[in-house]
């Protein structure tokens, strides 16, 4: 499936939404009229350089950016390999990356007019962000979030609660991420002409992947000027892990013209991806397809029905991916690999240990493949994980597997 | 991409049409899920449907993420999933049906990833040897014609596509551009099974469609009763009825979800009275 190298790999999608053959705008009629509002406000809203300062500013004082670029100096003494650095978007405002997104977002809305914003959940984090952004600006917030991920992501619905927005566990399908995305756009549905659609990745109808990555890629812009400011040269590898795949493209797609820059984006291998329906590796795993909006790869069976997937992970628990990876598969640009819930365990375990730091299940699936990738490198070899999230929603998840520590 | 296929042959949907016209009603278009609850059953519903009054039958293709539908159409396609259907098997069920019946026109309705996984190319193919006459599927809007809507037209498959009342004068032009068959008008912004449409907004809504079209138009969403299809048939050229047949048929169902012996008779009972409703309405 190689296809032909662009000179560029920066320039997607194309009017129509597509990066090479995924993407695009797969929704019903009602939708599209949204959709192409979307469209045109988003256009107009990033040549705007009033848009751009209020969000700067968001970003300074609200969010905490720019998030620092630190050496994981006994990281990287313990792989003995590559020297490890950590973009650290867990401390930001909310404790991920997902407000990057979110304040975009919410100030389009209010620039758009749209007073109730809904959002779909699966690890919490995007909800909580969403509701602290609609908090901020007083929207109602209403967070879809399968019934499963209510119960093992607690800490997060208490915290959406206490911000004012509206849970409400989705009791279809199964239970997840997906089913809270149906949920979100039957709701949209709906209420066509109140209502602002907030999503937290990289993926659904056109202009979402593109829109989500532009606000996602402070992480890579960022990363590049404080690597250059210490090091002086570019890093050499770029690590994320991939859900839906927002914080990865973040990172990545500032770089991506930069030939000397390695690229692993890491899925979820849950039980190992020889166990049928018992990963969520929907580009080693998976096929494409067209869910929610756009054609990408997808975990599914031979009749084109959706399989739920599975990860320790609830924010990598997605059958599906956006379609700009799906693109950069194919095109060969990025190197898409996996991690298992127990080496992101071990990996959790020892960046407790080791750096003071209590990753999220979600980043540590990204650091289990650093940990196999930096020994085998030498050691000026520049490598960027993105942390892209705190563990503080997982502790107990954690200590329920590992018998409460 | 505007290419425009050949003129399509007509369709059992053509004839049905032009033959309620002389007889001054409208069509009844009855919604059932293929495979829901179990294969057997749906098939000796499917075949029930036209003696029970069904003009026209939509005949859905379960999906496991249906996001323009409302629970009750949910669960009917997770129940038909569950039984083991397919999109082999709800091909093969049209033409079983097809055995018996030549004349009433169907249309398979659902979403595009199982179609895409079967490969258009092969599913058109497929469904028109089966005696499918048309398409509907939610989640491929005009811009995206390419990937289904012209292969269908041009291995001679209606292409219906819905309207909602999103959908502007300035819009309207390219959501008809490709559709043939019927123009099916969505009464309210929401999911199946929602709320009862505004009546006199249906009224008004066919008439500005009537404005842009010559293709019959249906209209659906909402429609529980004999009354309410009455009052949507006195405008519109057909009455689509889905969540309230699957609601019926649900209610036979056993504590597992499996059929009883009142089943397809329930339902059968309901398109009698739906259709005289429809029998029933002065055409303005």
């Amino acid at each position: 499936m190689q296809h032909n190298r662009p000179n560029s790999f920066r320039t997607g999608p194309d009017e129509r939404g597509h990066f090479g053959n995924f993407g695009g705008r797969f929704v019903a009629e009602t939708l599209m009229p949204l959709v192409l509002e979307l469209e045109a406000a988003y256009g107009a809203a990033r040549n705007d350089p009033a848009f751009k300062a209020e969000l700067q500013d968001l970003h300074k004082h609200y969010v905490g950016r720019p998030s620092p670029l630190y050496f994981a100096e006994r990281m990287t003494e313990h792989c003995g390999g590559a020297k490890i650095f950590f973009k650290r978007d867990e401390l930001n405002h909310t404790g991920a990356h997902k407000i990057n997104n979110v304040l975009g977002q919410i100030l389009l809305a209010r620039r758009m007019g749209k007073k109730r914003i809904i959002a779909e959940t699966g690890a919490g984090q995007h909800g909580v962000a969403t509701a602290t952004a609609c908090a901020r600006f007083g929207l109602e917030c209403i967070v879809y979030m399968g019934a499963v991920d209510v119960e093992r992501q607690k800490p997060n619905v208490f915290r959406m609660n206490m911000l004012g927005a509206r849970v409400v566990p989705v009791q279809s399908g199964s239970r997840t991420l997906k089913d809270a995305m149906n949920e979100a756009l039957r709701d949209w549905v709906t209420n066509v002409e109140t209502t602002f659609y907030c999503i937290g990745t990289a993926a659904g109808p056109h202009p979402y992947p593109a829109m989500v990555r532009d606000f996602q890629s402070i992480i890579g812009e960022e990363t590049k000027v404080q690597m250059l400011e210490r090091e002086g040269r570019l890093p050499d590898s770029l690590v994320a892990c991939i859900g839906g795949g927002s914080n990865a493209i973040g990172l990545f797609h500032p770089f991506l013209d930069d030939a000397s820059v390695k690229m692993y984006g890491v899925e979820a291998a849950g039980h190992g991806l020889d166990v049928h329906n018992g990963h969520a590796a929907s580009l080693v795993g998976g096929r494409p397809g067209v869910l929610h909006g756009n054609r990408t790869y997808l975990l599914m069976d031979d009749d084109g029905q959706i399989v739920e997937g599975h990860s320790i992970s609830a924010g990598l628990d997605y059958p599906g991916i956006g379609p700009e990876h799906a693109w950069l598969r194919d095109v060969g640009r990025v190197n898409y690999v996996s991690a298992t819930d127990k080496e992101a365990l071990a990996a959790f375990q020892l960046c407790c240990r080791l750096e003071g730091i209590i990753p999220a299940l979600e980043p540590s699936h990204a650091l289990a493949r650093v940990l196999d990738l930096a020994p085998t490198l030498p050691k000026d070899h520049l490598m960027v994980m993105n942390m892209c999230g705190r563990g503080d929603k997982d502790i107990f998840t954690v200590a329920d597997i590992l018998g409460g520590m | 991409m505007t290419s425009h296929p050949a003129p399509l042959p007509r369709t059992r949907i053509d004839d049905i049409f032009a033959r309620l016209k002389t007889e001054g009603r409208a069509a009844l278009v009855t919604f059932v899920e293929a495979g829901d609850p179990d294969e057997a059953t749906s098939q000796a519903l499917l075949d029930a449907l036209p003696a029970a009054g069904a003009d026209i039958i939509e005949f859905g293709m379960p999906f496991t993420d249906p996001m323009a539908d409302g629970p009750v159409i949910q669960a009917a396609g997770l129940r038909a999933l569950h039984a083991g259907q397919t999109l082999r098997r709800t091909l093969a069920m049209v033409k079983a049906f097809r055995s018996t019946n030549d004349a009433t026109p169907l249309v398979l309705m659902g979403y595009f990833n199982p179609i895409y996984v079967y490969g258009v190319e092969a599913f058109v193919r497929d469904a028109r040897a089966a005696g499918v006459d048309g398409l509907i599927v939610v989640d491929l809007p005009p811009e995206e014609d390419d990937e289904l809507c012209l292969p269908a037209m041009a291995a001679g498959l209606n292409f219906i596509r819905l309207a909602t009342p999103t959908t502007d004068a300035a819009r309207l032009p390219k959501v008809l551009q490709n559709t043939s068959g019927f123009v099916y008008y969505v009464s309210i912004n929401g999911i199946t099974g929602a709320a009862e449409p505004d009546y006199s907004q249906v009224e008004h809504a066919v008439a500005r469609l009537r404005a842009h079209t010559d293709l019959p138009i249906c209209v659906g969403f909402g429609v529980r009763n004999a009354a309410a299809a009455r009052a949507i048939a006195t405008h519109a050229d057909g009455v689509v009825v889905g969540t309230a047949l699957i609601s019926a048929l649900a209610g036979t169902l056993d504590q597992q979800g499996h059929a009883t012996g009142t089943t397809r008779g329930k339902v059968v009972d309901l398109v009698q009275a739906l259709s005289q409703g429809v029998h029933a309405a002065q055409r303005g």
